[in-house]
């Protein structure tokens, strides 16, 4: 899928295969999964002679963005599809957070961030 | 014993079960033992939707004194062998009883059943939805996430904004943004890790999809939208707890404040509005850290979730 997002135009099988040298897969490898993601509808294809040319079906941004919107939804109606390390505040209760934090490390020892 | 007295009784359960809930609500203890407050809130669930089903099949059978469960088997034998008339034939008990008191039992019939189909329905399809919802963002993360030695056993999303959570299920996943891995610390990510973990360990998804189920079948109703809010803050403080168990307070505490104070935007209206938030409440309960109840404490809530599960159970199937 990389290779596609990576490439301008649509590719044949043929030339994801030339792309994906360093991976050495074989040529109904590569057909194989492209068919798959076709199917589950990240890229779309049309004939081009007797092959199938492949292009993504969105850009990589709009995906990433979707999957991060279902996971940062703010409404609060969570789908119990997922579960989040906590939820964003804002306000008088993220002063209140942020003092809370400072004396943590006031007293603390120094934090390990690399 | 007949059905009028059965729904009385069951009516006392489901009345009493809202009570408690409500209070439960309000209660400080259950974030000094989250798992037994966890068990109760399950108990007053069930215990509360079985006694509300029970109380309308049993004010539509009043003479009956078979039990509720056995009385609705017997109506379904008459429906399958001589339809909806031979039901209501039995009603009406050969024209001894008025007409209005007929149509009355017959609408608690409906709704009695109705209930009970209502709260199978969203609990199905609760599931299915969170099932879908999964499905997809696995998919997505097939071809989007990468590993990173930062966080082992976790997939990476290159996202500038912090998020970081956990996709249930039988093919668990945790996954990090690119703007979690900049914006915590190496121990404060280890404290994530631990308490997303604990999450998919215990499958508290599991746990928390009654309640999801519930308030979507009851979106107007204060108890079921309070009842969520709890569990749902309940099974966070549970795994901030099994967190602790490896990692420092500190360093969870720290990952909750700069994660919780990171996020995009305002929280939506309504949050705030509860007085102390959930990140609020788990950093001041991680900061000050009450003694978890007593075990003989502990003992008395098992036991009175059990009892409040088996009084409906028993006057239904009696």
């Amino acid at each position: 899928m990389d290779v596609l997002w990576e490439a301008d135009t649509s590719l044949t099988v043929r030339e994801v295969s030339a792309r994906l040298t360093e991976r050495n897969l074989a040529h109904t490898t590569v057909m194989t999964v492209l068919d798959r993601l076709a199917k589950k509808g990240f890229a779309r294809r049309e004939r081009d002679g007797r092959a199938w040319r492949y292009r993504p079906a969105a850009t990589r941004e709009t995906y990433v963005t979707e999957l991060m919107l279902t996971a940062l939804e703010q409404t609060g109606d969570r789908t119990a599809a997922l579960t989040r390390f906590a939820q964003s505040v804002s306000g008088v209760e993220a002063e209140a957070l942020r003092d809370a934090l400072e004396v943590i490390e006031g007293s603390g020892e120094k934090d390990d961030r690399t | 014993m007949t059905g009028l007295d059965d729904a009385a009784l069951l009516a006392v359960v489901a009345i009493g079960s809202a009570f408690a809930a409500s209070a439960l609500g309000q209660a400080r203890w259950p974030r000094r033992s989250p798992a037994a407050a966890i068990l109760l809130w399950q108990a007053l669930g069930l215990a509360s939707g079985l006694a509300a089903i029970g109380t309308l099949l049993g004010l539509a059978m009043p003479d009956s004194t078979t039990g509720v469960v056995r009385s609705v088997w017997y109506l379904a034998a008459l429906f399958r062998t001589g339809g909806p008339f031979r039901v209501v034939g039995a009603f009406a008990a050969a024209g001894t009883v008025p007409v209005i008191v007929v149509a009355i039992r017959l609408a608690c019939l409906a709704g009695g059943l109705a209930l009970f189909g209502l709260l199978c329905w969203v609990l199905v399809a609760a599931s299915t939805a969170a099932l879908q919802a999964r499905r997809r963002q696995r998919a997505l993360l097939t071809l989007l996430a990468h590993g990173d030695p930062k966080v082992p056993g976790a997939l990476v999303v290159d996202y500038p904004t912090a998020a970081a959570y956990c996709l249930p299920g039988l093919r668990s996943q945790i996954v990090v943004s690119v703007g979690t891995l900049e914006l915590l610390g190496r121990g404060e990510l280890a404290a994530v890790l631990a308490h997303e973990r604990a999450h998919l360990r215990e499958r508290h998804d599991l746990v928390l999809l009654p309640f999801t189920a519930l308030r979507r079948a009851f979106p107007k109703s204060v108890t079921c939208t309070d009842a969520h809010r709890a569990v749902a803050l309940l099974v966070e403080m549970l795994a901030d707890d099994h967190a602790l168990r490896s990692r420092p307070a500190r360093e969870l505490v720290s990952a909750l404040v700069r994660f919780g104070t990171a996020g995009p935007g305002p929280a939506p209206a309504g949050t705030l509005a509860a007085g102390e938030g959930e990140v609020t409440a788990r950093v001041t309960r991680l900061l000050h850290p009450a003694r978890p109840l007593p075990a003989f404490a502990v003992a008395a809530i098992c036991l009175a979730a059990a009892l409040l599960v088996t009084a409906p159970v028993t006057l239904l199937i009696r």
